[in-house]
């Protein structure tokens, strides 16, 4: 008697527990780490991205009511037909239900769009554009760590307030380059500053002394570099060496991280003024939560687009876990919208509507090699941007999502 | 002030220099791919990632050994010409006679490997190299700043090229090893160790690319894909001087420099498409390439 009804209990649980499970898709919760594997994108992503977001699943318990979370992912080589393929076959396929990082404007435009068009979720952190939050928002994708629009406002009018009035661009000539310069522009013009010009550089490009003698013979006072990664570092290399800085004209690196400042080499980069979401150095959470990444990441500290994918995989896996469903991309992006967001790496934030992680941003200038006490200490803050300062205020978005009233 | 399509003439000066400066890259680069190809038929992809070990080995010897820029230039060639020496007996030896397509794919096999292995310890964006202390700073020549260490770089890479023509074209030595090409047989029958001296070729071959990557180790800091991103327009360097050609492939190398250059300045969008466009053109109009021979 008392034996069988132990059994039946123990058998209407487990058919309860298959009945949770059961809202998983495939019983799995599968989330696709997407970005640059091998180029001039990969230290500031690639497997940093995936080790971050291994953490951020490890952390949530790697179980979200029963059901196993798995990490996969792939290197979209900044192409965005092969990123958009690669889309594909693992939503289609593979049954992945979130993709997350996507460095590279414009593979992350191309995913966007096939993501909306599966009713999957996309958590954008590598890539910059603010169109994916701007005209070409969507109900499937949250824009996490940082955008355009935050860098002009941050770095840019940082630079015109010191008096850098007059400004010449090196953009990477592709979506993202254009974005930023655009932005920037605008920020610059706004300050009552003016654009002298500009030079679309190919994305990867080796040697910068041609484009920076043009720069050079603007006279302008500011030279912006709209570009990132292995480019900026170049730039920056070439400027040094061909004495732009003792000519007088100054750099502004619109979108540099730290995994370029550590490529540079403090003598070289010190003084450059930046804007980031995160710095490991930042407060005793970060750095606990930096200690774990980098003694598993041979030592190197993370980028604001690695500590932003951990943020983003956790947020989903607090989302999925109370919606108790992961089939509906829409569904589980607006429950994200709908939970306040709180990490050891950016601190309490919201998102907004339209798809903008909202967070504080930090104006950082990098230290002279005499003041840097240890390994990666390379950042001093010169200012904290509130979060309600720091992203495109949503009055003046042209996102479709956002009501008007 | 003159201009030229709208472009200052100083501007346009120091335009020119620049391209010259990176023509002197491809023209080490290609110089070492022509004489393999030219005398042992091998297509060597694995060029642009000894050019890259190259560096490396100079932040090696800079890192563990305190042994600066000068050192390296002479050391870092020597041992991956070692390392060339490893690659030709083990692996390169067992398919002479084959197609040249299996050459090809054993080299573009070792690059992938070597790549992997810098991408895997060190990251894509590499390591700070700085310049040597004697060579910093630069000259004001009016129209442009020339740091001296490119400077530098053209002059030592221009004596470096006419050394190896002057040897290959104009030496007894020379003369032995083209003989040995032609036909091994006759030439080992002369007494000749012909396979020693393939040996050497190939490992003067992948010296110089070590050299070119020492050179490059200042400027473009010591990153591992520093080759991958070079060898594609090396290659192109290469056909378009015609395949083996030395003197072809170090005109080629600064002229293709220059060209590059000025795009930059006219129409900077299609700089990294340049060189393949002329290449495209110069295979139509002459297939084997504006200085090589056609064959009999």
């Amino acid at each position: 008697m008392f034996g069988g009804s132990v059994v039946k209990l123990v058998v209407v649980l487990s058919a309860m527990a298959g009945a949770a499970r059961a809202e998983m898709t495939d019983n799995v919760i599968k989330i696709g780490v997407m970005n640059d594997q091998s180029g001039l994108y990969a230290d500031l992503s690639g497997q940093g991205s995936v080790l971050a977001a291994k953490m951020a699943v490890a952390d949530s318990g790697g179980k979200v009511d029963g059901t196993p979370v798995e990490v996969i992912f792939a290197d979209h080589q900044n192409k965005a037909d092969v990123g958009s393929n690669i889309a594909r076959t693992w939503l289609d396929v593979d049954k992945v239900d979130v993709i997350v990082d996507v460095p590279t404007s414009s593979v992350a435009l191309a995913v966007n769009e096939v993501v909306r068009s599966k009713n999957k979720v996309f958590l954008v952190s590598g890539a910059a554009t603010s169109d994916l939050t701007g005209s070409k928002c969507s109900p499937n994708t949250i824009h996490w760590t940082y955008d355009n629009w935050s860098l002009a406002n941050g770095t840019g009018k940082e630079v015109v307030k010191q008096g850098g009035d007059t400004w010449f661009f090196l953009t990477a000539d592709y979506a993202f380059g254009h974005d930023l310069e655009r932005n920037v522009s605008a920020v610059v013009k706004a300050s009552g500053g003016k654009v002298l010009g500009a030079v679309r550089h190919p994305l990867n490009t080796g040697d910068f002394s041609s484009f920076l003698l043009q720069a050079q013979s603007s006279k302008a006072k500011i030279i912006g570099l709209a570009n990132a990664g292995g480019d900026t570092i170049n730039a920056i290399k070439a400027a040094s060496e061909f004495g732009i800085i003792k000519g007088g004209q100054k750099l502004a690196g619109l979108l540099v991280f730290i995994t370029d400042v550590h490529a540079l080499g403090l003598p070289t980069a010190q003084g450059l003024q930046l804007t980031e979401s995160f710095y490991w150095d930042r407060d005793d959470k970060t750095r606990a939560f930096s200690k774990r990444f980098a003694d598993a990441n041979k030592g190197r500290e993370p980028s604001m687009v690695q500590a932003g994918v951990y943020s983003a995989v956790l947020h989903y896996l607090k989302a999925v876990k109370s919606l108790k469903n992961d089939a509906d991309g829409k569904a589980v992006v607006a429950k994200m919208k709908e939970m306040p967001t709180d990490d050891p790496v950016f601190g309490k934030g919201t998102i907004r509507a339209d798809g903008r992680k909202i967070h504080p941003m930090y104006l950082y200038e990098v230290k002279k090699p005499a003041e840097s006490k240890k390994p990666w200490d390379y950042y001093k803050l010169v200012r904290e941007i509130p979060a309600a300062e720091a992203f495109k205020p949503l009055n003046e978005s042209e996102c479709p999502l956002v009501k008007r009233t | 002030m003159i201009t030229i399509f709208g472009v200052p003439l100083q501007a346009l000066m120091g335009q020119l220099l620049i391209g010259l400066i990176n023509g002197a890259f491809y023209a080490l680069l290609s110089l070492g791919l022509a004489i393999i190809f030219g005398l042992l038929n091998v297509i060597n992809f694995a060029h642009g990632a000894l050019y890259t070990t190259g560096a490396f080995v100079a932040w090696f010897l800079l890192q563990y050994a305190g042994i600066g820029y000068w050192g390296a230039l002479v050391i870092s060639p020597l041992a991956v010409g070692l390392l060339g020496v490893v690659i030709e007996r083990t692996m390169l030896k067992r398919l002479y006679g084959l197609d040249p397509l299996y050459g090809l794919l054993l080299t573009f096999g070792l690059a992938l490997i070597i790549q992997g292995l810098f991408l895997n310890r060190f990251g894509s964006s590499g390591e700070p190299y700085a310049i040597p202390e004697a060579l910093s700073g630069g000259l004001n020549l009016g129209f442009m700043f020339l740091p001296n260490y490119r400077a530098w770089v053209i002059g030592f890479s221009v004596v470096v090229c006419l050394a190896t023509w002057f040897v290959i074209e104009r030496t007894r030595l020379g003369s032995y090893l083209r003989a040995g090409t032609e036909n091994p047989v006759l030439v080992q029958a002369f007494g000749i160790n012909v396979p020693r001296m393939i040996t050497l070729t190939y490992a003067f071959g992948v010296a110089l690319a070590a050299l070119a990557g020492v050179l490059a180790a200042p400027i473009y800091r010591v990153n591992p894909l520093m080759g991958s991103d070079l060898i594609i327009v090396v290659f192109a360097v290469v056909v378009i001087g015609g395949m083996g050609s030395i003197i072809g492939s170090i005109v080629t190398g600064f002229a293709l420099g220059v060209v590059e250059g000025l795009t930059k300045v006219f129409y900077p969008e299609a700089s990294n498409v340049v060189i393949f466009v002329i290449m495209a053109i110069v295979l139509l109009v002459k297939s084997a390439g504006l200085f090589g021979r056609t064959a009999q």
